[in-house]
């Protein structure tokens, strides 16, 4: 199996936008990596895309042929797969990259993902997500997204203590980042109080402890490390891959309170580096609502189970803590568009270790980690990067 | 219009009386049925078992904000509710006089789940409510002995 | 052969709007309630419809006679709410309380006396030995378009009744009918509220049938009010049911275990069989129970009950009807609204 690397990162915009398509912004990502990576399109042996509903978001199916089409890459024929596994589709793409160029099958590879959201009403949108959960026996009785993070938070704050002010900082800090990242869909500071005084999603969670609807797309473009300083001054070393599975509804996990898919597929990616928890730097981790992120922190051994809000509450993972978590400003503030999100937080831990990124740049960054979580947990991947 | 009908009426007797399936090989029981069983999958002796439908709150939300289908139901309690005989379900707890709590015991209504607009079929099935022990005895000895009274 | 009823259940959904309040939105007087004899009713819950509460009450007579259902040879559910024009309720119904499926089933509509008119079907059917057991059902989750006089006592409640010859908890004596075409009341095809007429609903269509059926079924037994311990008369408010008792003879005393439109209204289809199941909630073994109903259109069904030892063994198995009375849980009529969908979205 040959050592895998990134050669060139980008991404759009996130947010509302109003004035772009899918394939706007799946060709604009594209051509940012491409030209990061100083290659040429017939150098591309294959392509991956994030994408998790194209058929309910834009009534569009078959997303592979049609971001070949729009990359210009039609009349070379380069092969193009979409893959799916809802919230998770990003990193799903990344690691089906990785395992083609590790493979030997491909040499360079583009790893993308693209979300268009808002062509939808809310309440459309809403249920095209909620098509990640267990539609029979979840969704059927009324369940939605929110509602399965709220039950989570309802049993971890009674198991752990875990106040709604521990989880509303999650939001605070991941504004507070999101500030410092011009891709960000949200450049605006909150507060505790705001998040408390927001609408009530579904109890205990607030608008405000929830990630937004959102538009945009990334791509990252792979090569074997061997041959990667030849396309990159600054390659970045993807040196852990993880991926797991879980049951598809909530209801039927070991434990509510713990993703045992990021649990598996962290403990496979660790392994694989031959890393500890404790030597990552920087780590983008799936906060799409506020007790994800406590939920991640502790599920990826940052820190112990019941600890990750008062870790939170105390700091350790702002910028300026011993661990960073989602400097990007995560899916709460950058946004999550759901297909694009695996691959932002690829870019977001390349700019990291590449010291790019600017005003939220880590200090020392040697190891960062990227957590994609599908559902409720049914898929989550990991990857760990190194200079 | 479309329908769901085929898919909906496929799932009657589970989402009307909650027909899982039980593992007589692990001894374990599974709602939804499962046709394979985790533990011994191909090894397994499944057979049919209908749950009682009494069961404990493990873990509940309170939905203010919900998709389209459902939101003239807001705000609505949503619960996972762990059954007697073990499997943990998804299930609403229809509006009560008790708060809804984790560790309150509950029992099965028949509600209306769902309808398809105004036009298509309407999908009936299983609710929670909190279990309350019958009163009845009280109340009747308490009617009798005031009917006693007024002879 | 001796028939009659096996065991019975009831469901009243625990919301209540009160009188007053309907009257507030209106405009309408103070002394509303108490023209009526109605001063709350029952409401039902956002998921709920003649169909769940027919479910409910059917699964509750038969947990209270400890009945396999699988003995369900017909069921008939009387409603005049069904929520589908076409397409059974009684299906639902037989899948939900788990019969085999070698049973026959229709729904009925007899404005609030498909309940009644379902009882004697299955007592046809069972008397005759075609089936030993029958499920007869009145539900209703009734309607009165806002500000019309009907929304005052317009209410939701079902009971069920199994019918059978063994194991009897009451015998059903005898009945009689009383029918004519009179339309004193009625709901077009595709129309969400009934209409009317008026005055014209109580004199020539209540009390005309109810008093012939009474009188006929009381002719037949050779039996007079006076031989009856109870007496409960269909209820669409409080106020006719007693005046219709005076004038065939029985005393408020014996229809009082039974009246519960003040607190409940009209629950239509069950109406009277609600009354019923509340009066054998209390009476004692060899008491007699007088039971007439009274459907617009129109139509009234008079039974002669004997309650039997049984009634004794299986009464506190299932809630009573001052259970779900007792458990009441008020609305404010925008409330009201929304549970009863009368806001459009």
């Amino acid at each position: 199996m040959r050592s895998v690397s990134i050669i060139g990162v980008g991404c759009t915009k996130f947010g509302e936008r109003w004035d772009v398509s899918l394939r706007d912004m799946i060709a604009e990502a594209g051509v940012l990596a491409i030209e990061d990576a100083e290659i040429v399109g017939e150098q591309i042996d294959a392509l991956y895309v994030g994408n998790m509903s194209g058929g309910r978001f834009i009534e569009q199916e078959h997303i592979g042929a049609l971001i070949a089409d729009c990359a210009g890459l039609s009349r070379l024929h380069v092969p193009s797969t979409r893959v799916e596994a809802a919230c998770a589709s990003g990193g799903l793409a990344l690691r089906q990259g990785i395992l083609s160029v590790a493979s030997g099958y491909s040499d360079i590879v583009i790893a993308a993902g693209v979300e268009k959201m808002t062509d939808v009403s809310s309440g459309t949108a809403a249920d095209a997500l909620a098509a990640a959960a267990d539609r029979e026996w979840e969704c059927f009785f009324g369940a939605t997204f929110p509602a399965l993070y709220a039950m989570m938070a309802k049993l971890h704050m009674r198991r752990y203590g875990t106040t709604h002010d521990q989880m509303a900082q999650v939001a605070v800090k991941n504004h507070h980042h999101a500030c410092m990242n011009p891709i960000a869909q949200y450049h605006m500071e909150i507060s505790i109080e705001d998040v408390n005084k927001s609408p009530m999603v579904a109890d205990p969670l607030h608008v405000l402890d929830c990630s937004p609807i959102s538009d945009g797309a990334a791509a990252v473009v792979l090569a074997p490390t061997d041959i990667a300083r030849r396309f990159s001054d600054t390659p970045i070393k993807i040196v852990g891959s993880g991926q797991a599975s879980d049951t598809l509804a909530l209801h039927d996990r070991r434990d509510l309170t713990t993703l045992d898919a990021t649990v598996h597929a962290g403990r496979a990616a660790f392994r694989q580096a031959g890393i500890e928890p404790r030597q990552v730097d920087v780590a983008e981790v799936h906060d799409c609502f506020t007790i994800a992120e406590i939920l991640a922190i502790e599920d990826l051994g940052f820190v112990e189970k019941g600890q990750g809000g008062k870790a939170t509450e105390e700091g350790l993972t702002a910028l300026g803590g011993t661990l960073p978590i989602n400097t990007s400003g995560g899916l709460k503030a950058c946004g999550h568009p759901v297909g694009a999100t695996g691959i932002k937080q690829a870019y977001e831990i390349a700019l990291q270790l590449r010291g790019e990124a600017g005003k939220r740049q880590v200090d020392e960054v040697e190891v960062g980690l990227a957590h994609n979580v599908g559902g409720s947990g049914g898929t989550a991947l990991v990857h760990i990067f190194t200079r | 219009m479309t329908t769901q009908a085929p898919r909906f009426w496929r799932s009657i007797p589970q989402r009307y009386n909650l027909l899982g399936t039980h593992c007589n090989r692990c001894n374990e029981y599974f709602f939804p049925p499962r046709n394979l069983c985790p533990n011994c999958r191909r090894g397994a002796h499944l057979e049919e078992y209908t749950f009682k439908g009494t069961g404990t709150i493990v873990t509940y939300t309170t939905i203010y904000n919900a998709t389209e289908e459902f939101e003239r139901l807001t705000p609505y309690n949503l619960a996972i509710i762990q059954l007697d005989e073990g499997p943990k379900i998804t299930g609403q707890i229809i509006s009560c006089s008790e708060e809804v709590k984790i560790g309150m015991r509950v029992r099965p209504v028949f509600r209306i789940l769902g309808k398809e607009g105004d036009r298509g079929i309407i999908y009936y099935g299983t609710k929670f409510a909190p279990l309350i022990e019958p009163s009845c005895l009280e109340s009747a000895e308490g009617l009798l002995n005031s009917a006693k009274e007024s002879d | 052969m001796v028939s009659g009823i096996v065991s019975y259940g009831v469901y009243i959904p625990r919301f209540r709007i009160r009188v007053d309040e309907i009257a507030r939105v209106w405009g309408d007087g103070d002394d509303i309630s108490e023209g009526l004899r109605v001063f709350e009713k029952s409401v039902p819950d956002l998921d709920e419809d003649a169909v769940t509460i027919a479910v409910e009450a059917a699964r509750n007579a038969i947990h209270r006679g400890g009945v396999d259902p699988k003995r369900i040879g017909a069921i008939y559910a009387g409603s005049e709410s069904h929520p589908y024009a076409v397409k059974p309720t009684g299906t639902i119904v037989g899948q939900a309380v788990c019969t085999s499926s070698s049973y026959t089933a229709a729904d009925f509509e007899f404005a609030c006396k498909a309940g009644t008119a379902a009882i004697q079907a299955c007592l046809g059917l069972v008397t005759s030995n075609l089936i030993d057991l029958g499920l007869a059902i009145g539900s209703d989750v009734s309607q009165g378009a806002p500000g019309d006089m009907l929304e005052y006592t317009a209410a939701a409640g079902g009971a069920a009744y199994l019918i059978g010859s063994r194991d009897l908890a009451a015998e059903i004596e005898g009945f009689y009918s009383f029918t004519t075409d009179t339309p004193d009341f009625w709901r077009r095809e595709g129309m969400p509220y009934p209409e009317h007429g008026g005055r014209f609903t109580g004199e020539p269509a209540y009390f005309k049938h109810v008093t012939n059926a009474a009188r006929g079924l009381m002719e037949r037994m050779g039996t007079e009010p006076k031989d009856y311990d109870y007496a409960v008369f269909h209820q669409p408010n409080g106020k006719f049911p007693v005046r219709v008792a005076k004038i065939l003879g029985f005393s408020k005393k014996q229809i009082e275990p039974g009246l519960i439109v003040p607190m409940i209204g009209n629950t239509y289809s069950a109406s009277c069989l609600i009354g019923l199941a509340a009066t054998l909630d209390i009476a004692r073994p060899g008491e007699r129970i007088f039971v007439t109903s009274f459907g617009s259109g129109a139509g009234s069904d008079a039974f002669s009950i004997r309650v039997l030892d049984r009634i004794d063994d299986i009464r506190c198995n299932a809630p009573s009807v001052r259970d779900f009375i007792g458990n009441a849980k008020y609305l404010d009529y925008a409330m009201y609204a929304k549970h009863k969908g009368k806001l459009r979205i």
